[in-house]
């Protein structure tokens, strides 16, 4: 519980900083937790299988952004754009799942390593494939999307088609003109996923992947397949993934080709982890409240490093410092008590 | 033919057919080869040094030293406090050593210290760590209390540039110390030569019987510390000489790029490197100096050759595309393959 405290504490402290009212920040805040969450939920599965925490949702968020991608190519109008992007993320989400489980399942033992490396290399292929492919080998109908060469995907995508249609599906904003500045319908699908999660790490196959977190070799015995159950677990996260970074991307509106995937591991991992949850332990609490954390932080940081020193690129700088710094310092402290008990077993 | 693959390695073995029909490709489109092996030998130069500093952590069993930025902020901060005091070519050259070793020591020395708490684990938490401290540098560029005119923005006058000219300083002393010619290539001798000194000095080490014993803890620790030997001692001594090589390997970087790169740059720097040897054949628990001439020589070369090629097949710079992928691809490799393997 300690790490939540800290950081409610610096946000406490930074908020007086910041001079920001409260009403604008809660505003922020409502739609910040609406777009991100999903993204942070599809952490949960993989850690509890005992995977730790998956950087390969960058994968997921890169099948988000193919079918947004292939939905802005063909004009697909107004919120159908949407359903259609998640419809055609998902199989490919399947199979970028179906990948990194089979390359995680090889490494065993060095899951974050392996994911987080992976996630770099399928960064360089992704760029390959839309640099370089685009235009050439794969045809695009929708010339605007293309750079004015002819060759390579356009640095920003705008997603007119797609944005706000989740946001919007159902007006509110008829109901009461207040209500419209919120994004409610994202708000109850996003409450509808974290029912789900929580409603199928109890059924049976839920039930396997907790066994397999806590004792690999315990779980063999007792006739789980470990590799398929694992590989199950990617899967889902990734597919949670790509829906996660279509609903964040939905919200934006434009969407960065070569960027918006990058930091989607990082800051998902970090605002889990700013919740209090730790590489073999999270729930959709640690989850929430985690996502709440750290856009508050990210809200308030640039603006309070703007007031106290008079440079905002600092509170830029400390944002990132800060995600990765979470991180750094989870993963250091649970190694640390990992190798206390090891010897204090041996000493016995 | 499959002994041969299997003698000299699958990566190796598909990256040297790669290279020679990019070699052959090169000469067909009019690149002239005098200006590729050039820049190879230069380029082989400036890198070396950041891939030899995985030599000591892989032996004394801390594995792929991950962690590289630390080291090479002590080399940043030693560039930049020389330039700071306006010294110039060879004296610039050895004050920024003299600055950066004995801090890349005390650095090395309180990480190794972390590493022995977290065995098994190193690679995963030195990876963030590195990233944590490049991070957090980004703040202390902005408001560390340098003067010189060459290093902060010429508005304002505070905050470090992003990157910091050499020109006047010490950019390329080394290529051009005893530089020679033949036909129309230039050797830069003084680059190669700072490099055999140091692999020099890590052999030497590896070869007594203090370096013995380093190579005993880092591949066997049972039987290891069954000989009375203390582990713990030897891995921190084994990320010291990493730290401090990747300090150096910083310092010669730069000056023959010509600027020092700060802010974001340092940030994914290790993964070259960790790359480089694993082509050159090491694993992660054995690593030699040739794998680090070996592998320098094939990595660095591939992105010397491929670039030309590329761009004029195809428009627009690829460059660093193409090392993302055959770096991080050939990590993954490293790590997918049962016990650590060689890669």
């Amino acid at each position: 519980m300690i790490v939540p405290i800290v950081f409610l504490i610096l946000c406490i402290v930074g908020f007086f900083f910041s001079g920001l009212s409260i009403g604008f920040l809660m505003q922020e805040m409502i739609i910040r937790l609406a777009r991100n969450s999903v993204l942070v939920l599809s952490l949960i599965i993989p850690v509890i299988t005992g995977m730790g925490l998956n950087f390969g949702i960058v994968l997921g968020a890169m099948a988000g952004q193919i079918a947004l991608i292939m939905v802005t190519n063909f004009s697909i109008a107004k919120g159908w754009g949407f359903f259609l992007s998640i419809i055609i993320s998902t199989p490919i989400a399947i199979f970028f799942g179906f990948l990194v489980g089979k390359v995680l399942n090889k490494a065993k033992g060095k899951e974050m390593i392996t994911s987080m490396i992976l996630g770099f290399f399928a960064n360089g292929v992704y760029q390959l494939v839309f640099l370089l492919l685009a235009g050439t080998l794969i045809p695009f109908r929708n010339k605007e999307l293309l750079l004015s060469t002819g060759i390579g995907v356009k640095n920003t995508v705008d997603l007119a088609n797609v944005k706000g249609s989740l946001d919007h599906l159902i007006p509110f904003g008829k109901i009461h003109p207040s209500l419209g500045k919120y994004p409610i319908s994202t708000i109850l699908v996003v409450i509808g996923l974290y029912v789900l999660v929580s409603f199928f790490l109890k059924t049976k196959l839920g039930q396997e992947m907790r066994a397999v977190g806590q004792d690999m070799h315990i779980a063999e015995v007792s006739g789980i397949n470990v590799d398929k159950t694992r590989s199950m677990a990617v899967i889902i996260s990734t597919v949670l993934a790509a829906w996660g970074q279509i609903i964040f991307l939905q919200n934006i509106g434009t969407m960065n080709t070569y960027g918006s995937h990058e930091q989607v591991g990082l800051f998902a991992v970090a605002s889990l982890l700013v919740g209090g949850a730790t590489i073999d332990k999270a729930s959709w609490k640690e989850a929430l409240m985690g996502t709440f954390l750290f856009h508050l932080l990210f809200i308030i940081s640039p603006l309070a490093g703007q007031n106290l020193v008079g440079n905002a690129q600092i509170g830029e700088f400390f944002r990132v410092f800060i995600a990765y710094g979470v991180i750094g310092l989870a993963l250091l402290l649970h190694a640390w008590e990992k190798d206390k008990s090891k010897t204090s077993l041996e000493d016995i | 033919m499959k002994k041969f693959v299997a003698k000299i390695g699958f990566p190796r073995f598909v990256i040297s057919i790669f290279l020679i029909i990019l070699l052959v490709l090169s000469v067909f489109l009019d690149i002239p080869l005098s200006m590729t092996i050039e820049n190879i030998l230069v380029r082989f130069g400036m890198n070396a040094i950041l891939v030899l500093a995985m030599v000591p952590a892989v032996q004394s069993g801390i594995g792929l030293n991950f962690n590289l930025p630390l080291g090479i902020i002590c080399g940043l901060i030693g560039a930049l406090i020389s330039i700071e005091f306006k010294l110039s070519g060879f004296a610039g050259f050895f004050v920024s050593l003299l600055i950066a070793v004995p801090l890349a020591i005390l650095l090395g020395y309180f990480y190794g210290r972390m590493l022995n708490r977290i065995k098994g684990q190193e690679m995963t938490v030195g990876t963030y760590i590195g990233f944590s401290v490049v991070s957090l540098m980004c703040i202390f560029w902005l408001v560390a209390p340098f003067k010189s005119p060459e290093l902060v923005w010429a508005y304002g006058g505070t905050g470090l540039r992003v990157t910091v000219s050499l020109e006047s300083s010490m950019a390329h002393v080394l290529n051009n110390f005893w530089d020679f010619n033949i036909g129309n290539i230039a050797i830069p001798t003084g680059l190669l030569l700072t490099f055999g000194i140091c692999a020099l000095l890590v052999w030497i080490y590896s070869r007594s019987k203090s370096g013995t014993t380093m190579y005993v803890a880092g591949s066997n620790e049972a039987f290891a510390l069954s000989n009375g030997i203390n582990v713990d001692r030897e891995r921190i001594v084994g990320t010291i000489m990493s730290t401090v090589l990747a300090a150096i390997g910083i310092i010669v970087y730069s000056q023959s790029f010509g600027f020092l790169q700060l802010y974001n740059a340092p940030l994914y720097a290790a993964m070259p490197a960790v790359a480089s040897v694993l082509i050159g054949g090491a694993s992660l628990n054995r690593a030699k100096i040739s794998h680090v001439i070996i592998g320098t020589l094939l990595f660095q070369s591939l992105l010397v050759v491929s670039l030309p090629v590329i761009n004029i097949m195809s428009e627009g710079s690829m460059s660093e595309v193409i090392r993302t992928i055959i770096s991080n691809g050939i990590i993954l490799y490293a790590l997918t393959r049962a016990g650590g393997e060689n890669a």
